[in-house]
């Protein structure tokens, strides 16, 4: 268990000291603490504490509102890396369920099926609806996508949202952005948000007030994870320009089943666990495929992820727990 | 959408070409997706393999002779699909195991790649 653990902070070290923020120590002993993370952003620069498990609070500060973000549910995946991805999603609803500070709502950032079929849609829905947070916001993830170009996915999710499957929506002052990055990919490329898409957003975020804290969410990330992989998104930046005025942006992603941060200016990105499967650190295998490990290790390297908005501070906290 | 009709037609046309040649007693043209290799009757003139593993189509570059059949084997734990750059075939996902065999027909240099991954990329040289 605690070798685990080790790995899983070894992984948000690894990120961090990308970012060149040394909290190599700290971190450490983190490892024997066994206990999560809290990102508190602060004028762009994360600040982190450490929870006891199961604490919704942090700090001090009470969250004005708070919503979890899940990823990667992959229902229909069998193989051994997890060979019931049913009850591992039930666990992400079981410790959403247990939080201190009941989320208001859910973000699921795409991969809710493994083959985009029925069945498999149905099964999340079924499960999901075991939530005390009755609302769910979905994104689509290419696994969702397959062979119908989307079609079974918007009928299904896309009722509020635009023909193509993005939408935005304003709760408790905070612009909440969904994107749809994984249709009409060209050979070679990288995720694609589009003109049409990069257009929409241009003007969906031009007459807020730059105070507006906004969240933006996506599958495949929004910034170069890996590209070499294909963890990128290739007109992200021009999204991204979109949002730069603002003072308090976060990116939430999927896609890579791994927790990873980075932070340029205002903007925080964090990408999330898979409730499925881990994958590999970026380039540590031959491929980005799913990772088996010891089952006993599994629900160590699955997880939820826990946003808290506090009004008047313009940072979301951001916090990592694993199913374990 | 449009690419899509326009596939349609291709495939119309590759599907009326398969039933002349089929009627004429020769073996038929076109692409399948299949849950297992091997054919029911009658061996290929050619049969040529490329294995997807670790997010890879290998080898890379296939170059074969025309009227060849190429199947691929999907041996990873993730569905992929094999999908022609310029509109020529086409395969439904492919999830582990699966395979997808097209013949070629006209020398020619076909790009592919996987549209879930489209990192993904491969080559069909057909002399």
């Amino acid at each position: 268990m605690a070798n685990k653990n080790q790995d899983v902070i070894d992984q948000k070290l690894q990120d961090l000291n990308n970012d060149g923020i040394d909290r190599r120590g700290f971190l450490k002993c983190m490892a024997w603490a066994g206990t999560g993370l809290v990102w508190t952003m602060s004028g762009g620069i994360p600040v982190s504490h450490a929870f006891a498990r199961g604490m919704g609070k942090h700090a001090g500060k009470s969250a004005d509102f708070s919503f979890v973000q899940i990823s990667d549910s992959h229902m229909g995946f069998n193989k051994p890396a997890n060979p019931d991805v049913a009850a591992t999603l039930k666990a992400a609803v079981d410790k959403i369920n247990g939080l201190a500070t009941p989320p208001e709502f859910l973000l699921h950032t795409g991969d809710i099926s493994h083959l985009s079929r029925a069945e498999q849609f149905d099964n999340v829905d079924q499960i999901l609806r075991s939530a005390r947070a009755k609302d769910v916001f979905f994104v689509p993830g290419e696994h969702d996508v397959l062979d119908d170009n989307g079609k079974s996915y918007l009928e299904r999710y896309g009722k509020n949202a635009s023909p193509s499957g993005w939408y935005s929506f304003d709760h408790r002052g905070v612009h909440f952005i969904g994107l749809v990055n994984v249709l009409n990919l060209k050979a070679g490329g990288l995720g694609s948000l589009g003109g049409e898409q990069l257009e929409w957003m241009e003007k969906d975020v031009k007459h807020l007030k730059h105070s507006t804290p906004i969240v933006v969410f996506a599958h495949i990330p929004l910034w170069a994870a890996y590209p070499q992989w294909g963890w990128g998104t290739e007109d992200s930046a021009q999204a991204l320009s979109y949002v730069k005025k603002f003072g308090s942006v976060t990116v939430l992603n999927g896609h890579i089943h791994q927790t990873m941060q980075k932070v340029e200016g205002r903007v925080t990105f964090h990408s999330a666990m898979s409730t499925a499967f881990p994958q590999p650190q970026p380039g540590k295998a031959d491929s980005p495929g799913p990772m088996k490990v010891p089952a006993e290790q599994l629900r160590s390297v699955l997880g939820i992820t826990d946003v808290n908005y506090v009004r008047g501070q313009h940072s979301l906290a951001v916090v990592d727990s694993t199913l374990a | 959408m449009r690419r899509q009709i326009k596939w349609c037609g291709r495939l119309a046309t590759i599907q009326m070409v398969a039933t002349f040649l089929l009627l004429a007693g020769s073996q038929s043209l076109g692409a399948s997706d299949q849950a297992s290799t091997g054919q029911a009757t009658g061996q290929p003139a050619g049969k040529a393999e490329v294995k997807i593993d670790n997010f890879s189509f290998g080898p890379e570059t296939l170059t074969v002779s025309v009227g060849t059949t190429v199947i691929w084997t999907n041996r990873d734990d993730i569905p992929h699909t094999v999908v022609s750059t310029e509109g020529v075939f086409k395969s439904k996902v492919r999830d582990t195991d699966e395979t997808f065999s097209y013949t070629f027909s006209k020398a020619g240099t076909y790009p592919y790649y996987c549209s879930v991954h489209p990192k993904m990329t491969g080559k069909i040289v057909v002399q």
